[in-house]
Parts: C-alpha cells; structure tokens; sequence
C-alpha cells in the first residue's frame, strides 16, 4: 500500500519536475493579462524578450555542462572578457572584434574543460578560480573602464530587428533550436547525455569522455561570451565590471528550475528558455507593480529550493 | 606505501611560508610597503573578510560551502547600523540575531534534507539579498551610526595602536583553534568532512555538527558586517557581493582541502594576508590596475588546486 | 566453552525486502570466547544477518537475544553501546584524522575543563596499539598507514568500546601475511577475555585456522551449524554452494572436440599481475581462449575473477602482463584500445557500469558503435534503428518499443541490451562477467544458449559465473583462481563438478588437493 502510494507521488513530482515550469510560466502569463496594463503590447514583449535574451544564451551554455554533472560558475567572467576584448579589436572591424571576443571565451572555457577532464578538478573549483581570475583579466584588460562603442555594425546588431525580431532574440531562438539539435541530434549530444547519466558505463563503453567534457565548457565559455558581445552592442558600451554580474546564478536558476537535474544526464533545453522566462517574468511583474526587488530576490530563492528539491526526489 | 607525513605539514605551513617569501619580496621592492602604517593599514583591511573566511572555514572542513555569507555580512552591517540608535547592544543583538537566524536555516536544510550546500546557501543569498533591498527601501537608504556612540569604537578604535577589529580577529582564530582540534564539535566536523559515512557509523552527532559549523559561518559573516559598520559608521548595502569567493579562496590557499575533513585556521589567516598583501603590493606600484589583485588570485588558486589534486588529494566518489 | 549462556542467541530470524526474502528462519547462538565462522557466497545472506546482529536492521520474524534477553536496537549505535562492535572490510574510519583522533573519536579523554587532553590521547593510543603491533607515531594520517595497519586501528576502536561481542567483515581482505598473523593474535587475546568474535570470510585456511564452530548460509537459510575441525573443506565448500558430494554429477561438457591446441588463439593473456594497496589483486595470471570457445572461470568470492577480466577489457591498470588478440599484441590499461582490438566486457554492475539507465533502448544498444552510425556528426536514426531491429529479434529482447528507457527492462532484458550493444561491433572476444545474475530462469537459459550461440560462430567467451553449473555446463575448460592466481587448469574431459570442488576447495599449496576421480 505504501508502495502504491510512494510511486504515484513520485509520478506526480516527476511530472512537476518536466512541466511544472510552463505551469508556472502559464500562470504568471494569465496573472499579467489580468491585471497589467498593456502588458501584450509588441512594446513590451520586445522588451521582455530583449531583456532574458543574454540569460537565455548563457543558460543554454550552463544547460550543457549541468548535463554532464558539473556547473560553470564562470560564465559571468567570460562575459566581462568578452566585452573587454570586443572595444580593443573593433578598429578591424566588427566581424573581427567579435571573433576575438568569441575565441577569448572559448579560451576561458578550454581552460575550464581542461582542468576538470585531465586534471580532475572538481568543477566548481575550477570555474570558481576562472570566475575569480578571469574577472581580473578582462578589467585589467579593459583597464577598468567602461568604453563607448561606435561601431556602427556592432551597434545595429543590439538595435536592429530582424523580421521584426530584435537580433538578440534571434540569435537566442537560433541557438535554443541550435542546442536542442546538439543535444538530441547528434553523437556529441548523445555522448554528452550518456556521460552526464552514468559515466563510467561511459567510458567503459569507449566514448571519448575527456572530449565531451572539454567541449561542454568550451561551448559554456563561448555562449557567455556570445552573451557579452550581444550585451555590450545593446549598452552600446563595454562595461567589464558590471557585464554579467552574478549571471551565473541567473543561468542555474534557470537550467534548475526548467527541471535538468543539478546530476546529469538529461536536458531540457526548452525547459531552461522556460525557466529563464519564468524569472524574467517574476521580475518583471514585480516592477510593473511597483513591488520591490527584494521580493523578486526572495521569490527566486524559494523557487530554486523547490526546483532542486523537486529534481532530488526523482533521482534513485 | 609511501610516506606522505610532509604533506599535511605542507598544507599547514605551505601559505604561512608563501606569506612570509611574499612579504620579504615586497618590502625590497616597495619603499613604503615594510612601515608600521602600511602593515596596519593591511592587518585592519584583513580583519573583516579574515573573520568571514574563519566561518567559511569551518563549514568547508566539514565539507559543505557557504555562499550566503557575502549577503549576511552586508545585512549584518545594515542591520547594526540600524540598531545603534539604540546602543552597542542591541546593535550587535540585532545583527547576530539576523545572521544566526540565516545560519540556522542553512544548516537545518542542509542537514535535514539531501540538497546540495550549495543550492541552499545560493538560495539563502539571494535571499538575504532581498531582504536587505526591503529594509533599506530597495538600496536607497543607509542607516547611520550616531557619532561618537561607544558602536564606533568597536571599529575605529585601537589598543597600542592596531585597530580593535584586528585584536578581535586574532582573539577569534586563537579560539577557532582551540575549538577545531580540543573540542567533540571540532573533531566531529573533520570527522563529518573527512567521511560522513564513517562518522554515522561511530555513531557521531552528524547533524547537529552541521548545523553548528553553517551557524558559526552566519554569525561571524553577521559579525564582521557589525564590525565594518561601525567602523564606516554606516551600514552600506553594496558590500559583501564576492564576499564569499574572497573568503572561499583565502580558505583553500590556506591549505583547507575544499572536499572538507582536513583544515586550519592559521592557514586561513594567511590566506587572508596573502591576498591582503597582494593587493597592498598592486596598490604601490600604482600603476597597475588593481584588478591585477583578482587575476593572480585566480592563478593563485588554480595552482593550489592542481597542485592539490595532483598529490591526490581528490574528492574520493 | 565456560559453560555460561550463550551471548546472543538469534531465534527463527527473518528478514525480507520487496520481492525476495534475505532471511528464513535464521538460528544461530554464539558463546562468549568462541570465534564463530560465517560463511556463504554472494546473497546468501550474511551482510543481512550481520545487519541486524549489530542493529541496522529490525527483523520482520523471530527475536534477537542479547546476554539472555530479547533486546531490539533502533540503530547501530544503540548496538555499540551495548557492547557489539563491527569492524567492516572497508576500514570505516576518517582517512585524513590522525590515527589517535580516529581511535577515541568521540568519546575523546577530556582535561579538567572539559576540553580534549590531547596528550592524554596520544599516550594511550600509543598504548592501546602497541598492543596491535601498531609502533608508527600515532599522529601520522590514517591514511599514510597500510591497510593492514588501518584495519588494525579499527579493531582496536571496536574493541576498546566494552565489546562483548566484535564481528569482524572480511577482515583479512586487505591483509599480508605477517598481518594476518597479528591479527590472529589479537583475536586470540579477545577469545581469552571472553568476547566472542563473529569472523565472516571467504578463506578457508583462515576459518580452520581460527575459528572454533561454523554456521553455513545459503539462500538466507542456515544449512549447517557445528564445530569447523569436523567439517571437511569438501563438504563445507559443497554445503556453501549447494551441491553435495554424494550427489555429484559426473558432467562432461557435451560436444567437447579434441583440443585444438594448435592454431592462433583468440585471447592470450599472460602474466596479469596488479598490486593494489600492498594486495596482489592478480599474480601472474595467464589465459589462453581458442576461438569458437567458451572459457570458464571458476573460484570463489574475493579470487579475482572479475579483476582479471577487467585487466583483459583494459578497465584495470597492470603492473605487468601482456594481451594478444589473435595474436596480434594490445595495450594494457585503455579500454579504447581494447574496444579497438575487439574485446568486449559485460561487467558485473550492470546497473552500476553498463546501462545508460535513462537513455532509450535503442540509444544503450547502439552506444558504443554511435561514431560509426552517423554521418558527419549527426546521428541517422534510420541506421540506428536497422541495427537495433535485428538484434531485438536476434536477442528476443522484451521490449515496448526501442525508444523505451532501458532502466524499465527486466535483468535479463537489460543484460540482453548490453550483449546487443557490443555485438554491433564485432567483437573478437567477450568476457561474460555474472552474465546471468539476477536474471528469472527463462531468460538464463536464452542467454546461456545465446553464449553458446556466439561461440560457435567463432568468438572467443570468457565466463564468470558463481553457479557451478552455469560454469561446467558452459565452458570447455575452466581457469581456477584463488587469492588472485590461477591454481589449477581443467582441461576437456576434467570439467565436471568433482574436479571443480576439488580444485575450490584446495588448501594451502603444501596440502595436497583431495582427488575425486
């Protein structure tokens, strides 16, 4: 009897964990159309849009790497390194600048992948002395200040639309579509779930686990870095002090809360979107109802605890 | 089997002697680096983050982490600038109050149920990040510490010349040491850090170690938020964020394996002045951007760990 | 004995868990200065018994009795303090406190002010394991000692709490020599002082060396109780496993052709030797497989069979030995390697170390082969999927459909995924470690005949299997491993179970092994 009962509630927490972000999602949706203003207005779907795109794209990249049981807390820095890189290099014109900007995340990410695959470093050490040091560097880089861009390319890429929609929410529609293909479609992503689910049947099975490991950071540090550029060009300035402050916990919010367990092995790269909706919306339903921050603040504690507790329940 | 008895000595004394090389290089090259003033100018800069990474200490031998402690230090000081209205007392009252209350909450979630440290304590700092928005009418306002109140002693003033924070600071690591290895609950959390399995199965109080390393890590954070309000006389609400990376790396550059169940609080002080003392150098040579201080951090860091790792130090699975 | 009652008494104990019954009826007395041998294989029963004698577990049937009265511990704790110590074969001590932190851990001597007198506590570790033979300055790291060492300071711990009554896992697993005979020492002492000692092991020499009276398990039943010096080695080998000896069939593997003795094996293997932790997992360990062969295994708990085939898979570092893969050399120490060279493993752990447990079926099967199924990075689906048809067919495979998660499978379904799997790259040689544990009846004799199958269609098969029958009827000729050496080679003609005993119940290399012809 306690049998019966343990596996129906389990069946019902696991399908909170799948789906218990677009209920949430669904819900805050509902809550708006009823009692905000214009909140369906094209003005400030955009907005919204504009505003959880860089999370998105940093949240895919964490997706990836929470898949193979480790974390990225340094996508923040990488971000900074772009955005430093970026104003250094625009006198070759922006494809170049962004090129090197891209490449000195992937770095970063390299590093990262490095040290957890070969050395075997625990993940969070090792992102953690990227997070400290690669924040150094991209200031020390930057010289510390925050530098106007002008580069016309580069601006139009954070002002522009595409088909009407802002190019920073293309790129990370583009790359939603683009990381569900990796992780469902190709040997990488199936590799990269099979090493997050049980790595040593892993390995014992010959899959090249120290490449998938590397990989995964490397795209971390890449779409962070992505992020930065995208960032930048929207501030139309450089800003590495400020660029991707505590964005880290932003994208595991997300990628937890749209129900990829914190332990490998499965992502739902629609649910990390989702989730990082979710607390776009929290936040932005606080602030069109002169709520305060603090509130946002203390509800996303609350929702990560039930998100996480929800995905340990599941796992046996 | 090899005998490996220099490694713990290396762990103990590695960051005391990189401390002392460090200091030796820095008082040839600066002029003004090797004066009285310029040593107590770093002693009192330490003092805070040093008693915060004193907590971070204790909870990382037992194999946890912390990351709340950078908001519960900025809540402590908000909260004791608060209270000084009222008196030294409450002031401190109130803000051990706030900083044991999030401690508890760590420990209780983290020993209780199965979630991570680090789930929890991100949860707990954001938390106290949004609590302390709401009391301080979302970061706007700053509360004020009455002039000349006995509060500000406790930070501006100084016994023989060095600032009372440092003398407390020292006070504290004397005690930490006693605690951590003459006392049950200091043996119980390497125990706890070093295998839990083995502490239930000798029948250890896990539990409650837990919860006690995760409150001691609130309330110094809440305390030497207290400190440096009254010593700012004010409690400002940007601090504390990266709080807790300065105090986790002082820690392992300490030599405190971050996989918990080895540790010591003399090697977390010299981390502290390590980096208190990198940074001093930055700042004399002018020049140089002070960020410099986070890359090499960073490079501190990584060889630490590798280094770590590489004697075999890891993480048993 | 001293002629008191006997210091725990378990009556009629049972135990069960869902779906299968670790405990029927269990009966077992032991007396105070006895040392009393536990013995069975792998389920039948002894890591359960030993749980609730020490308090992790509550039994569902029967009463536990505690220096004569019925007592029920709500944990291992509560054990402890009434004076029943464990100590495990994993030391389940802080490998990084000293070893004197670890030997009063908890209950620590306290100076006037109730802080821990630490010299206090150095002097009377120090004392304490002079009298295990321990000498090494006790504020060195537990970790920087052997493991006989560290086993010592666990015994030590066990002991000094007031034990009345010390059970002791595998004690001698991690063990030299000289360090069994310390141990067998203190053991001694602790009969002298009236503790009664359980001693759970898989060695035979050591139970006759040391222990007084047995108690057999198999199948969560007791099957014999009595004193060890009149119970032969045969006999308890046969009572441990199942098979009596007046029963004996005398089995020859059907179909056996002459040995071809010529011609390039499949495998060779030569010279295996691995020491870990001062223990010889493998000494010089040699195998030879014939292609179109089923090799077999034989030995008992702890004797290195599943070590010797992950040494082959290359899953396992070597200190020294060489395989060759018809006859062509392959590097030790990479699975990569071996994959490559055509070895194939099928571990023990399937859950642990073969299925990918929330991937699809067809996604486990094709696992390994993923690369060369698709193109330019991107997984075809439409090639995963013929593949993946055939061997659901070949295999018979119980499935709902290939997308189904593999964790939902049966055993023996999952166990025929993980066949699949390395079949869709042509192996040269598959090592079968428990091919059959775990599995219902039905689907054993589908993969016993899906072994034989292989075989015959040229592969070279190592089997595993602690079933003497599944061994004998299985392979044409059996390697018996013991403490990690081969002891004894039966060749065609020899692989019946008389022989097989025989050679598992070989004593020490001076005794002469009993010949049943």
């Amino acid at each position: 009897m306690a049998d019966a009962q343990r596996v129906d509630r389990a069946r019902i927490l696991a399908w909170l964990q799948d789906y218990g972000v677009y209920i949430a999602v669904g819900a805050l949706l509902l809550v708006n159309a009823l009692i905000t203003p214009n909140f369906f207005s094209v003005a400030n779907i955009q907005t919204q849009a504009v505003q959880v795109a860089p999370v998105v794209i940093v949240a895919l990249g964490m997706a990836l790497v929470i898949g193979t049981e480790g974390v990225d807390l340094s996508v923040g820095s990488s971000m900074a390194l772009a955005a430093a890189v970026l104003p250094l290099y625009l006198g070759y014109g922006a494809g170049v600048a962004i090129a090197v900007a891209l490449a000195a995340g992937a770095g970063a990410g390299l590093v990262n992948g490095a040290l957890v695959a070969f050395v075997g470093i625990q993940p969070i050490l090792a992102t953690l002395a990227l997070l400290v040091g690669g924040r150094g560097l991209a200031l020390v880089v930057a010289d510390g200040q925050l530098k106007q861009i002008e580069n016309p390319a580069l601006l139009s890429l954070g002002a522009e639309d595409i088909a009407g929609i802002p190019i920073l929410v293309a790129f990370a529609l583009v790359l939603t579509l683009g990381v569900a293909f990796l992780v469902k479609k190709t040997t990488f992503g199936r590799h990269l779930v099979a090493v997050g689910d049980n790595r040593v049947a892993s390995q014992l099975a010959g899959l090249p686990v120290g490449r998938v490991l590397v990989g995964v950071y490397v795209l971390s540090g890449l779409f962070a870095a992505l992020a930065g550029v995208l960032a930048s060009a929207r501030l139309t300035a450089s800003d590495p002090s400020s660029i991707g402050n505590l964005i880290e916990l932003s994208a595991i919010t997300s990628v937890v809360v749209g129900g990829t367990p914190l332990s490998g092995g499965s992502i739902r790269v629609v649910g990390t979107v989702m989730g990082a909706l979710l607390m776009q919306l929290l936040r932005a339903t606080l602030i069109k109802h002169d709520l305060p921050d603090s509130a946002g603040q203390m509800t996303q504690a609350v929702i990560i605890v039930l998100a996480v507790y929800l995905t340990r329940e599941r796992a046996t | 089997m090899t005998d490996r008895s220099w490694l713990p000595l290396l762990r103990r004394y590695g960051s005391v002697v990189v401390l002392a090389l460090v200091v030796v290089v820095a008082s040839v090259a600066f002029d003004t680096f090797a004066t009285f003033d310029n040593f107590r100018n770093i002693a009192i800069q330490s003092s805070f983050p040093a008693i915060v990474a004193l907590g971070m200490t204790f909870v990382i031998i037992s194999g946890g982490i912390d990351l709340s402690v950078g908001s519960v230090f900025a809540l402590g000081g908000v909260v004791a600038a608060y209270g000084s209205r009222w008196g030294t007392v409450p002031a401190l009252g109130l803000s051990l109050g706030i900083a044991g209350v999030f401690g508890l909450i760590n420990g209780l979630l983290i020993a209780r149920t199965r979630l991570a440290p680090f789930i929890v304590t991100l949860a707990t700092l954001l938390a106290g990040r949004g609590l302390l928005l709401s009391i301080t009418e979302e970061g706007s306002h700053t509360y004020l510490v009455p002039r000349d109140s006995f509060f500000t002693l406790l930070g501006q003033g100084s016994i023989f010349g060095i600032g009372f924070p440092v003398w407390l600071t020292l006070f504290l690591f004397a005690v930490a040491g006693i605690v951590l290895h003459h006392t049950g609950f200091g043996q119980c959390t390497f125990a706890v850090g070093g295998s839990e399995e083995a502490a239930n199965l000798m029948g250890l109080p896990v539990v409650r170690t837990k919860i006690g390393v995760y409150l001691l890590s609130g309330l110094l954070a809440g305390l030497a938020g207290a400190l440096n309000a009254a010593r700012l006389s004010s409690g400002v609400t940007i601090l504390g964020v990266g709080l807790e990376l300065d105090a986790i790396s002082a820690v392992v550059i300490g030599g405190t394996l971050l996989a918990g169940g080895s540790g010591h609080a003399t090697g977390t002080l010299a981390g502290v002045l390590l980096l208190g003392v990198i940074q001093n150098s930055i700042n004399q040579i002018g020049t140089l951007n002070s960020s410099y201080q986070a890359v090499i951090s960073g490079l501190f860091l990584v060889v630490v760990i590798t280094v770590q790792t590489a004697l075999g130090e890891r993480r048993t699975r | 004995m001293s002629g008191s009652f006997a210091i725990v008494d378990l009556v009629e104990v049972s135990k069960r868990f869902p779906g299968v019954r670790a405990l029927d009826g269990v009966s077992l007395q032991l007396w105070p200065g006895e040392v009393h041998a536990l013995v069975g294989e792998n389920g039948a029963g002894k890591s359960t018994l030993i749980k609730v004698l020490t308090g992790a577990y509550r039994p569902d049937g029967g009463q536990l009795k505690y220096e004569g009265r019925a007592v029920s511990f709500a944990n291992p704790m509560a054990a402890q303090a009434a004076g029943i110590s464990t100590i495990y074969q994993e030391v389940n001590l802080v490998p990084r406190m000293s070893v004197a932190q670890n030997l009063f851990l908890g209950r620590e001597p306290r100076t006037r002010f109730g802080l821990i007198d630490r010299a206090r506590v150095r002097k009377e570790a120090a004392e304490q394991l002079a009298a295990y033979g321990i000498t090494a300055d006790v504020d060195r790291q537990l970790d920087s000692l052997g493991v006989g060492a560290r086993q010592m300071v666990a015994l030590a711990r066990a002991v000094s709490a007031q034990a009345r009554v010390v059970v002791m896992d595998e004690p001698t697993s991690s063990l030299e020599p000289r360090e069994v005979q310390t141990l067998f020492g203190v053991i001694d002492s602790l009969r002298a002082r009236g503790i009664a000692v359980v001693y759970v092991s898989h060695r035979m020499d050591e139970l006759y060396r040391i222990c007084d009276r047995v108690t057999v398990l198999r199948d969560g039943r007791v099957v014999h109780t009595g004193k060890l010096a009149e119970l032969e080695r045969v006999r308890l080998i046969g009572l441990m496993l199942g098979h009596e000896l007046s029963e004996a069939r005398r089995h020859a593997h059907a179909g056996t052709s002459p040995a071809i003795q010529g011609g390039t094996p499949v495998l060779e293997a030569r010279g295996l030797t691995r020491k870990l932790h001062q223990r010889k997992v493998l000494e010089d360990v040699s195998v030879t497989i014939q292609p179109g062969k089923v090799v077999g295994l034989g030995g008992l708990l702890g004797s290195g069979r599943s070590e010797t085939a992950k040494a082959i898979a290359g899953a396992m570092p070597l200190d020294a030995g060489d395989v060759w893969v018809a006859g062509a050399p392959v590097r030790t120490g990479s699975t990569a390697a071996a994959l490559r060279a055509g070895i194939c493993l099928l571990p023990e752990d399937r859950k642990g170390e073969g299925i990918i447990p929330n991937l699809s079926v067809r996604e486990n099967i094709v696992l390994a082969a993923m690369g060369r199924l698709s193109r330019f990075g991107v997984v075809s689906e439409s090639r995963q999927n013929a593949i993946v048809e055939t061997f659901i067919r070949r295999l018979r495979i119980k499935v709902s459909s290939p997308e189904q998660r593999v964790r939902e499978l049966s055993g023996g379904n999952q166990q025929k995924v993980l066949l699949a799997r390395w079949l869709c790259l042509n192996p040269k040689v598959l090592l079968l470690d428990e091919p059959t544990r775990g599995i219902d009846v039905g689907a054993k004799a589908e993969v016993s005949g899906l072994i034989d199958e292989l075989a015959q269609s040229g592969l070279g098969v190592l089997l595993i299997s602690s079933e003497l029958e599944e061994l004998i009827e299985g392979s044409s000729e059996i390697f018996v491993l013991r403490e990690g050496r081969v002891v004894k080679h039966l060749g065609p003609g020899e692989v019946t179970e008389a022989h097989l005993l025989a050679a598992l119940a070989v004593g020490s290399p001076a005794e002469e092994p009993a010949h049943h012809g």
